[in-house]
């Protein structure tokens, strides 16, 4: 059997859009991206599924022309799938949103070391009889960020809200380094 | 209907699924959820270890809804999968019972612990749905299952660091997702069939390079999900920012369902060893890279991470060296991996509470502040180092002596390798060790006492280590059994279709009364392939297809939907 070249070409287009908007930074967009590589996915499974034919199953059509039920019903699996996971980036990139004031896909905290360290052109080891004994979030929060529109903008965020245990219960470590403590 | 053995099969699944409903329904009720919860797991241990004595006189086969084999989804509780359930069950139940000990010592905030119980349950009911699965395509949705319910444990509480992690892990997860699903609709078009059992039997016929493609692309996807080294990145900053726990059951088995999956598809699909030797250079940057990761940290859940990562390497070594040997030394590894770092992540958990932070350069002088939690982080690191004669050094021992006797230049740089990663790893422990335990404390260490119900599963989970060091005989025998089983090629399929039938065991009246109608169906895409080389196999248009076998497929189709609703809107 030969697959229909609109269905082929749709599947090239899906995929091609839906990769370009995955190397965005916006949460959003990557959604997008990944709502069409879905469907793009989909679309596959249809032409893995053969011929085109009549509706299966209610007996309407002869044996013979009825399309493949199978891919049909792991096409609509996965659309539940991807409506589900779908919900869900909505509400991180929404909550991103919240926090942020952007719902972009932040900078690993080892990526900001590496730059920083790239930076300073200093050793990537850390020197336990140095005096500042920065902690990694520490280091990565004095790195500028690409996505976040202020310097200070993630700083304040980690130490306002995000380490409760770290940081909320002993407020006198977290702003200050513990200086000089050769182990 | 009768119960039997097979009754056995479907309950790691059902039970936790069901239970996630009921503790979504009552989510006023704290104390309830909890019952339903503790208790659910303690049924899925039982009915696990149940799977397990059963399984080793032969793989238990269920044909879900009663349709035989190839159309039907149909569970294979063989001994891999039975052995993995019972690992991953144990941890399962200790890290609940560890997550309620915090709840109850921090004083249960309402909103995350709401939610916590049903997406807790759905993640136990995704991660046996892998195991046990018999269809590929079944597999994806354990695995979105699993997936889904990690994205929400993640990011529990939505807190600035969590989303900022979480996006990076979400993200991932999709495209990973992506993957798979392209690689089944491929893998559908060539064979004509998801079914494991049945693909292993049409394998050999399709077209060599397109039988690549798929196995490269299934490769991809379980990669991404086992954290191999190329596709390992997300793997360090996303897992310490979550909760304790959390992080403890994600360490111990979401990238073990990635491995059991190559092992799975490896040694039933692809038996040829096409790909081993990428597989074994994959093994060996993912161990040096993830342990250099690891010495560099100054985090001890960022070290961790970055050791679960290059642990992995030695898993992957043990499935490129595809022999018998080599493959339940691998398997006897993922024991001993996912109970040693599943305690350790528990570990983490009770020393960031006790000295206020998992930095190594704020944490000090634990061991003579603490001396308990000095033992319990001692003896699992030990054990993840692979000291003798701990389970990390009989899995390892097992590694080195297949790749010894194999002696190919390749496997003897393998070799090399896992020992020095485990040096490095010992490295690194030590270190973590020195600083956190031994060194000077930085500041007074706050007056906190640990919690008893917190600290009672991970003695319990640390004794279990040691335990496994105990039983090794036994237990390496049995994976050696499960190995054999895997190797052989035979046990599984014929476990699925009995006698060598063209369908398994199922009430599938429709389907016996025209046996010769699908034998003419089934046995036709066996052929195919190999005339027209990856090309799309389906029915021709002239097809003798009968409508009976036909509703079969589509109501095995539609009960694959709704079981994927349930997790979907417990979610």
């Amino acid at each position: 059997m030969t697959p229909s070249l609109a269905i082929v070409l749709a599947i090239g287009v899906l995929f091609a859009t839906g990769v370009y908007l995955l190397l965005e930074r916006s949460l959003t967009r990557v959604l997008i991206g990944f709502i069409l590589i879905g469907n793009g996915a989909n679309l596959l499974f249809l032409v893995a599924g053969g011929r085109a034919g009549g509706a299966p199953i209610v007996g309407l059509t002869p044996v013979g022309e009825m399309s493949d039920p199978l891919v049909q019903a792991m096409v609509l699996t996965a659309i539940v799938i991807t409506l589900g996971l779908t919900a869900f980036v909505l509400a991180m990139a929404y909550r991103s949103w919240q926090l942020h004031g952007h719902d972009e896909v932040q900078d690993d905290l080892e990526d900001r070391r590496v730059a920083r360290i790239a930076a300073t052109n200093e050793p990537a080891y850390d020197d336990s009889d140095a005096a500042d004994n920065t902690s990694l979030d520490d280091e990565a929060s004095t790195v500028r960020d690409e996505t976040s529109r202020l310097g200070e903008d993630d700083r304040r965020h980690r130490d306002g809200k995000d380490h409760p245990k770290d940081h909320g219960t002993q407020p006198g470590r977290s702003g200050t380094t513990s200086g000089g403590d050769p182990s | 209907m009768s119960y039997s053995l097979q009754t056995l099969v479907p309950l790691p699944v059902m039970l936790p699924l069901f239970a996630a409903g009921l503790t979504l329904a009552l989510w006023r009720f704290p104390r309830a959820q909890r019952i339903i919860s503790v208790t659910t797991l303690v049924l899925m241990v039982l009915a696990a270890v149940g799977l397990l004595v059963a399984a080793d006189d032969g793989p238990l086969v269920v044909n879900v809804g009663g349709w035989s084999a190839p159309v039907g989804i149909n569970l294979v509780a063989d001994r891999l999968s039975a052995l993995m359930l019972v690992v991953s069950s144990v941890m399962l139940l200790a890290v609940l019972l560890y997550s309620l000990g915090q709840g109850i010592a921090d004083g249960d905030e309402a909103a995350p612990v709401a939610i916590y119980h049903p997406t807790y349950l759905v993640l136990a009911a995704g991660v046996s749905n892998a195991f046990l699965s018999g269809d590929l395509f079944n597999l994806y949705v354990g695995f979105e299952v699993l997936l889904a319910a990690s994205y929400v444990l993640l990011t529990l509480g939505g807190t600035g660091e969590r989303i900022r992690a979480g996006a990076i892990y979400v993200v991932v997860g999709l495209v990973s997702s992506v993957v798979f699903l392209v690689a089944i609709a491929l893998t559908y078009a060539a064979a004509g069939t998801v079914n494991l059992a049945q693909l292993a039997e049409r394998m050999p016929d399709i077209e060599p390079s397109t039988r690549l493609i798929l196995e490269l692309l299934l490769l991809l996807a379980f990669g991404i999900k086992a954290a191999i080294f190329p596709l390992s990145a997300w793997l360090p900053d996303s897992y310490p920012t979550a909760p304790a726990p959390v992080t403890a059951v994600f360490a111990g088995l979401l990238t073990k369902v990635g491995v059991y999956a190559i092992i799975r598809t490896q040694t039933l699909l692809f038996p040829d060893g096409r790909v081993d030797t990428v597989l074994l250079v994959l093994a060996l940057l993912t161990m040096i890279v993830g342990i250099l990761g690891a010495v560099a940290q100054n985090d001890i859940k960022r070290l961790l991470s970055f050791t679960l990562v290059s642990h992995i390497g030695y898993m992957v070594f043990g499935i490129a060296l595809a022999t018998e040997a080599g493959m339940s030394a691998a398997i006897f590894y993922v024991v001993h991996h996912i109970t040693v770092q599943t305690t350790l992540f528990l570990v983490v958990g009770l020393v960031e509470r006790r000295g206020g932070s998992t930095s190594l350069d704020r944490l000090g002088g634990l061991a003579r502040a603490a001396p308990g939690l000095a033992i319990l982080f001692f003896v699992p690191a030990m054990n993840l180092a692979g000291i003798p004669p701990l389970s990390g050094f009989l899995g390892k021992v097992g590694l080195l002596e297949e790749g010894a006797r194999q002696g190919t230049p390749l496997v003897w740089v393998l070799v090399v390798g896992s020992v020095v990663t485990s040096l490095l790893t010992l490295y690194a422990i030590v270190k973590a060790w020195n600083k956190a335990f031994w060194q000077t404390p930085p500041a007074d260490l706050p007056p906190v006492r640990l919690p008893r119900a917190m600290v009672g599963p991970t003695t319990a989970l640390v004794v279990l280590g040691v335990g496994i060091t105990v039983v090794a005989g036994p237990l390496y025998s049995y994976s050696e059994r499960a190995a054999a089983t895997l190797m052989d090629g035979t046990s599984y399929v014929d476990a699925v279709f009995p006698g060598g039938a063209l369908r398994g065991e199922g009430e599938s009246d429709e389907g016996k009364k025209v046996d010769g109608s699908i034998d003419g169906d089934d046995a036709e895409p066996e052929e195919e392939p190999t005339t027209a080389p990856g090309s799309i196999v389906s029915p021709e248009p002239g097809d003798p297809r009968t409508p009976e076998p036909t509703s079969a497929r589509t109501s095995v189709g539609s009960s694959t939907g709704t079981d994927d609703t349930g997790p979907g809107g417990a979610e």
